[in-house]
């Protein structure tokens, strides 16, 4: 054993992979890993926890990895983590935990995402549960939205002994984790829906089919259904479009449709009466993780894609994981590439997309170098699904209806990072409601910064 | 789950039902619209809000048979549940926000067509306790698909039935009964339209030319209804609109009908238009969105 490698992860080859929607990764056993987790040194200055937006005690899970003893590890995790399935599996561990890992500098991190995805899914096979409250204390918080932040949010309330009921709009809990990543890098039955149960067993309600803003304001919530607090963990929900000419055009689709199609609706199961636009060359636009999901979802029902990004694979926002997976399973990317214009025939479906060439000039406000159109590159790429993948914005369903709730210029809603405070008083918020979109892991430190707000204000209250 | 209490047809492939949904009861306006699931499996269906009674708790809506989600929606009877009922979803008819003595000094005439007598009637209904009585014309393919008729004419001023084969009350388009009512020297200050898009479309090209500003009520394709997946984008004015969040109603004139049309048949595959024409064989009513 190399001990500067990580203990290799089976996954699905690429070629199977590709056309079907199972589970790309197939996790550690217990005896990789057991010996993966013996490559951690456990650092004194543990440098992996401060990289972690949730603070899971990694070496102390680790060590119980080590001893074989799960159960233990499980425990430790849960301290810290409602979702600890989910977070093995969809947080960007190469720039949080493992990239803070001392045996980084000279060999591989610690795999300290497969290892916590070990441990949850070992936990939940053996039917293992997180440790619920003592005692009820007699207050009501609401959280509204079932996705990532709202759901730590919601655990960490219930743990502290609060009555905490959760609204959802969909018809089923879970927000990103269910419409947005695809079921093979997270399946929604054996994962998602088994960890929502988990946050449920602590005692939290879901009332699911519950539009705040719209069902019922937060000013009704707090003023006629006796809720003392509200932690707001609405996500960012509204698609971006690019503004060019031909964009309404049939088979134009915003990635939250085309994932929420296949993953909620599960329209990739041909038996689903929701439809989804099977096509034959798919254009996605975007270097997000939203976008490889996009693009690896269209591959899966059949189409060649490619990935239109305007900047070079260096600023690729995706996860290193997702682009890697992308590119073992044929996705092309066509980078340095900007769509300009898309085509339509004379029925009004997609036929082409224009685009520019791009060259990197100087770099931008954010640090990387901005695109620059090459002159005279125009040409045209064959395709009749486009799907624009740039990103979301919250929806102001609810800043809209609530009195006193400060939004900035973005329409996000204006909340402390520490506490997850807003203007409004007994109002918190975190996630992609505050941030814009972001991570499934950076909204769970809100979650979690949100419930402790919420605790010192109710308790200083009394 | 959301019990339903009363369930009827009221025509062929038209089907009222009166579902308990206590949150939606309580916030609903006239224009509003709702999503239903009936299984775990099923689709979202947006439907409009036809009726509601805050006191019961209940919403009603009325839908026509036009695909595979609708037809498990009909077999449902009273003491059966929906999976899913969420709502309201969309903004409320801007009438709802008009101060009432400007209401009261307004001449206002609803167009209906077909199963979008249904949306209409809620509005009238609404116009009527607050004292307005607003005109109504509702048109009909044939005299067997016409619906709510006595429940109209108890909320509307003056109510103007038209059938396009001539079978009950006027023949013909509810475009020609716009024009007969204008030309007998009737006035209005706003229309509002809700039918199939087509209809909608010429309503729209009449009342531009009369000059009479047209409120219509769309209904394209989407999925969950709250602005997430922006399958319902319609181009107003020029500008790209989400159907769910800023609508579903729109200034009439300003909306792209043909390019809404052409949205509206995204997943239609031929092999579908086809049998659902056959299928419905003389009701077809441009549900395949083929023939408008």
């Amino acid at each position: 054993m190399d001990v500067l490698k990580k203990v290799p992860v089976r996954e699905q080859d690429a070629k199977v992979r590709a056309a079907n929607f199972e589970e790309v990764c197939l996790g550690y056993n217990k005896e990789e890993a057991m010996e993966e987790a013996n490559r951690c040194i456990n650092c004194k200055n543990a440098q992996c926890i401060k990289g972690c937006p949730v603070a899971i005690n990694i070496p102390g899970f680790i060590e119980k990895v080590k001893e074989g003893d799960v159960e233990a590890a499980y425990q430790v995790i849960s301290e810290a983590s409602a979702l600890p399935a989910v977070c093995g599996r969809v947080c960007p561990q190469e720039s949080q935990c493992e990239g803070k890992c001392i045996r980084g500098i000279k060999g591989e991190p610690v795999s300290i995402g497969k290892l916590e995805r070990f441990v949850a899914d070992w936990a939940r096979e053996k039917g293992i549960k997180p440790v619920g409250p003592k005692e009820k204390n007699g207050k009501k918080v609401a959280v509204i939205g079932s996705g990532p932040a709202g759901l730590t949010c919601a655990g960490d309330l219930a743990k502290m002994g609060y009555e905490v009921t959760i609204f959802e709009a969909l018809h089923k809990p879970g927000g990103v984790l269910v419409y947005g990543i695809p079921e093979f890098r997270l399946p929604k039955e054996d994962v998602v829906a088994k960890e929502i149960e988990n946050v449920k067993s602590l005692g939290v309600k879901i009332e699911t089919n519950v539009v705040v803003g719209k069902s019922v304001t937060i000013d009704e919530l707090m003023e006629e259904e006796g809720f003392d607090a509200v932690f707001i963990g609405s996500g960012a929900g509204l698609p971006k479009f690019m503004g060019i000419p031909g964009e309404q055009a049939n088979g134009v689709f915003s990635a939250n449709e085309y994932l929420t199609r296949s993953n909620l609706m599960k329209a990739f199961n041909e038996e689903s009466p929701t439809p989804i636009m099977r096509g034959k060359k798919v254009a996605v636009v975007g270097g997000g993780n939203v976008a490889m999901d996009a693009a690896r979802t269209a591959l899966r029902l059949g189409a060649e894609v490619h990935i239109v990004y305007r900047r070079s694979e260096e600023e690729l926002p995706a996860r290193v994981e997702e682009v890697h997976h992308a590119k073992e399973e044929g996705i092309i990317f066509d980078l340095l590439t900007n769509p300009v214009e898309i085509l339509a025939d004379e029925n009004g479906w997609v036929c082409g997309m224009k685009c520019v060439r791009m060259e990197l000039g100087e770099p931008d406000e954010s640090g990387r170098r901005r695109p620059v159109v090459k002159p005279d590159s125009e040409f045209v790429i064959e395709a009749d699904t486009v799907i624009m993948s740039l990103g979301t914005s919250p929806n102001p369903l609810i800043s809209s209806t609530t009195t006193g709730l400060e939004t900035n210029k973005w329409k996000c809603i204006v909340a402390d990072e520490e506490f997850g405070k807003t203007s409004k008083e007994g109002v918190y918020a975190g996630g992609d409601a505050v941030t814009g979109a972001a991570t499934v892991i950076l909204a769970m430190g809100a979650g979690k910064a949100g419930a402790k707000g919420i605790d010192e204000y109710l308790k200083n209250k009394q | 789950m959301y019990k339903i209490l009363d369930a009827r047809e009221l025509a062929a492939n038209i089907y009222l039902m009166e579902v308990e949904a206590r949150r939606i009861a309580k916030r609903c306006q006239p224009g509003q619209f709702i999503i239903v699931r009936t299984d775990e499996e099923g689709e979202r269906i947006p439907l409009t809000i036809c009726d509601y009674d805050r006191e019961k708790g209940t919403v009603t809506i009325v839908f026509q048979t036009v695909g595979a989600g609708t037809q498990k929606m009909a077999h449902l009877k009273a003491g059966d549940y929906f999976h899913d009922f969420v709502g309201p979803l969309g903004c409320e008819s801007e009438l709802v926000n008009e101060p009432e003595e400007e209401l009261k000094k307004k001449s206002i005439l609803f167009v209906a067509g077909g199963v979008g007598t249904a949306p209409v009637y809620p509005q009238v209904k609404w116009l009527k306790e607050k004292g307005v009585a607003a005109d109504v014309i509702v048109g009909a393919k044939t005299k067997d698909l016409l619906i709510l008729e006595k429940e109209m004419e108890a909320v509307a001023g003056k109510l103007y039935v038209t059938t396009d084969d001539g079978s009950y009350g006027r023949s013909g388009m509810v475009t020609q009964t716009i024009k007969d009512l204008v030309e007998e020297g009737k006035h209005y200050d706003v229309c509002i339209a809700i039918g199939p898009m087509i209809m909608m479309k010429f309503v729209c090209k009449l009342t531009k030319e009369l000059n009479l500003p047209t409120v219509v009520s769309l209904n394209p394709i989407m999925v969950d209804g709250t602005g997430m997946c922006g399958a319902c984008r319609v181009t107003v004015d020029g500008e790209v609109k989400f159907a769910c969040v800023d609508g579903p109603e729109f200034d009439g004139h300003k909306v792209d009908f043909d390019q809404a049309m052409k949205r509206q048949q995204m997943y239609k595959t031929a092999e579908g238009r086809a049998a659902l024409k056959e299928e419905e064989g003389d009701t077809h009513h441009g549900g395949c969105g083929n023939c408008g």
